[in-house]
């Protein structure tokens, strides 16, 4: 497929997320048991979505790594870049359903807030890290050793708050959704396929910021 | 092989050597837990449970490591000599495991006197827990070897490092706690294992990267 | 509006105002890459014509 021929299809898949968003609003009657289910259409896409970033923040940290092109760095940092800002998303998210569904802004029981949590805190020290840091081959390779670190954090993480269970706190609320019917699902994947196009599209869009970003600083250097 | 193991055998004498001789960073290490320890005691209202007591043992130990940790190149970097080390003609990674074998002999001493301070000033310990203690030593030493040569980089660097370290050593942290409190310690003993053996072959594997210019 | 349907709407909102925010953070972006490569439009001119 040529660039331009996908670069189109990304962005008409950004459409399918307002369609996913109405069909959700209209189309399925309320859940029964969970009037507020339908912000899971918004909340499960965007945790998926993040976890695809920072999975694709990885995949280009072991590229950069492996083969040594600068470019990796910066394509490395954008898909991080997007992974905290729906990782943020996803906390925020979770957050008002957690407050429809129980009472509470934040539940230590809910398995999935908790782990985004760790992993907001993970990633947004690796901006820290590349902030304190001077450009340059240090910076990219010691970004990319800590983006991969992160993606192994994910399942280590999971792991560790499955297995605590009820020794660390108790879990006294689940999500009773509805039986997944094929509505359900198919209005779900809509949705999640708008969101990764929405991620994909606003990952370009940074990604051509920083990159100018860099040929700027770099020509102002060599004009001075 | 036995070039290699020679040189982390090496590298870890060194650096043993070397805080005999300067004793700079294990007795602050020392003092720093027992400290903590009479902190603790006064930040715990009365008829806190044993539980949250050892739950804070945990977090005297992160913030001892953190204080080891934030040493642990320190003396290559005052001598210039992490760039000498480089240039030697061992496998960098040897560099990691020397000095992870160091950090861990830190931990382990500042250990062997935080663990009985605990018993005499709140409880005595189950043999879980000190099993606990020594699995998380090694999965905190080898993280934190590779994140303080990250670290070393950044113009931040005292700042930088207990901002990478605290996230990832939360899963010690609730192995470790899990293990003392719960009653079915296996399963987590056993995940600190796990942790230990995944974190520690990525550190073997990338340290190189995060050393050479 | 039921109490769901506030937190369902307010759920949807959060997400379109994160993109919203992210609108204007990139168009002030594009704003201030457009002034830096005037600026060094004009001095390139400079060293060229100085």
């Amino acid at each position: 497929m040529s660039t331009s021929l996908r670069n189109n299809a990304v962005l008409a898949g950004v459409l399918l997320l307002p369609l996913g968003v109405l069909l959700g609003a209209f189309w399925i009657p309320e859940a029964k048991g969970d009037p507020a289910f339908r912000i899971f259409y918004l909340h499960v896409p965007i945790a998926l979505t993040a976890y695809g970033c920072f999975g694709v923040g990885a995949w280009k940290a072991l590229r950069l790594l492996w083969k040594g092109e600068r470019r990796y760095d910066l394509e490395s940092y954008t898909a991080i870049h997007m992974g905290v800002i729906f990782g943020l998303l996803t906390l925020v998210t979770g957050s008002i359903w957690a407050k429809y569904a129980w009472g509470t802004w934040w539940s230590w029981g809910e398995r999935q807030l908790v782990l985004f949590l760790i992993l907001f805190l993970f990633y947004s020290s690796y901006f820290m890290l590349r902030y304190s840091t001077d450009p340059g081959p240090r910076r990219e390779r010691n970004s990319a050793v800590y983006a991969l670190f992160g993606v192994t954090l994910i399942p280590v993480s999971f792991l560790a708050i499955r297995i605590a269970g009820t020794i660390l706190h108790p879990t006294v609320f689940t999500h009773e959704g509805p039986q997944m019917t094929w509505e359900i699902f198919t209005i779900f994947l809509i949705s999640f396929a708008g969101m990764l196009a929405l991620a994909a599209t606003l990952y370009r869009v940074e990604l051509a910021g920083k990159r100018i970003d860099a040929s700027l600083r770099e020509l102002r250097e060599l004009l001075a | 092989m036995s070039g290699y193991a020679a040189d982390v055998a090496a590298l870890a004498r060194k650096d043993l050597l070397l805080e005999l001789r300067s004793r700079d960073t294990l007795p602050a290490m020392l003092l720093f837990v027992v400290s903590a320890l009479t902190v603790f005691h006064f930040a715990l209202p009365s008829g806190s449970s044993a539980r949250a007591e050892t739950g804070l043992l945990w977090i005297a130990i992160i913030f001892t490591a953190l204080l080891g940790l934030a040493r642990a190149f320190a003396a290559e970097r005052e001598e210039g000599a992490l760039d000498g080390l480089v240039l030697a003609p061992c496998d960098r990674s040897a560099i990691w495991l020397g000095k992870t074998i160091g950090v861990t002999a830190f931990l382990v001493l500042a250990e062997a006197v935080a663990l009985p301070a605990f018993a005499l000033f709140f409880h005595p310990l189950s043999w879980e827990l000190v099993a606990a203690v020594a699995l998380a030593d090694l999965g905190i030493a080898a993280i934190g070897t590779l994140l303080a040569a990250m670290a070393a980089a950044s113009r931040a660097r005292e700042l930088i490092l207990p901002l990478m370290f605290l996230p990832l050593v939360i899963p010690v942290v609730i192995g470790g706690v899990g293990a003392s409190v719960s009653a079915n310690p296996g399963s987590f003993l056993g995940f600190l294992g796990l942790y230990d053996a995944v974190f520690a072959i990525l550190c073997w594997a990338s340290f190189e990267y995060v050393v050479t210019e | 509006m039921t109490t769901a349907e506030k937190y369902v709407t307010g759920a949807y909102l959060v997400l379109l105002g994160a993109l919203l925010a992210y609108l204007i953070i990139i168009a002030l972006k594009v704003g201030r890459l457009e002034q830096e490569l005037a600026d060094l439009t004009r001095a390139a001119r400079e060293k060229q014509g100085g």
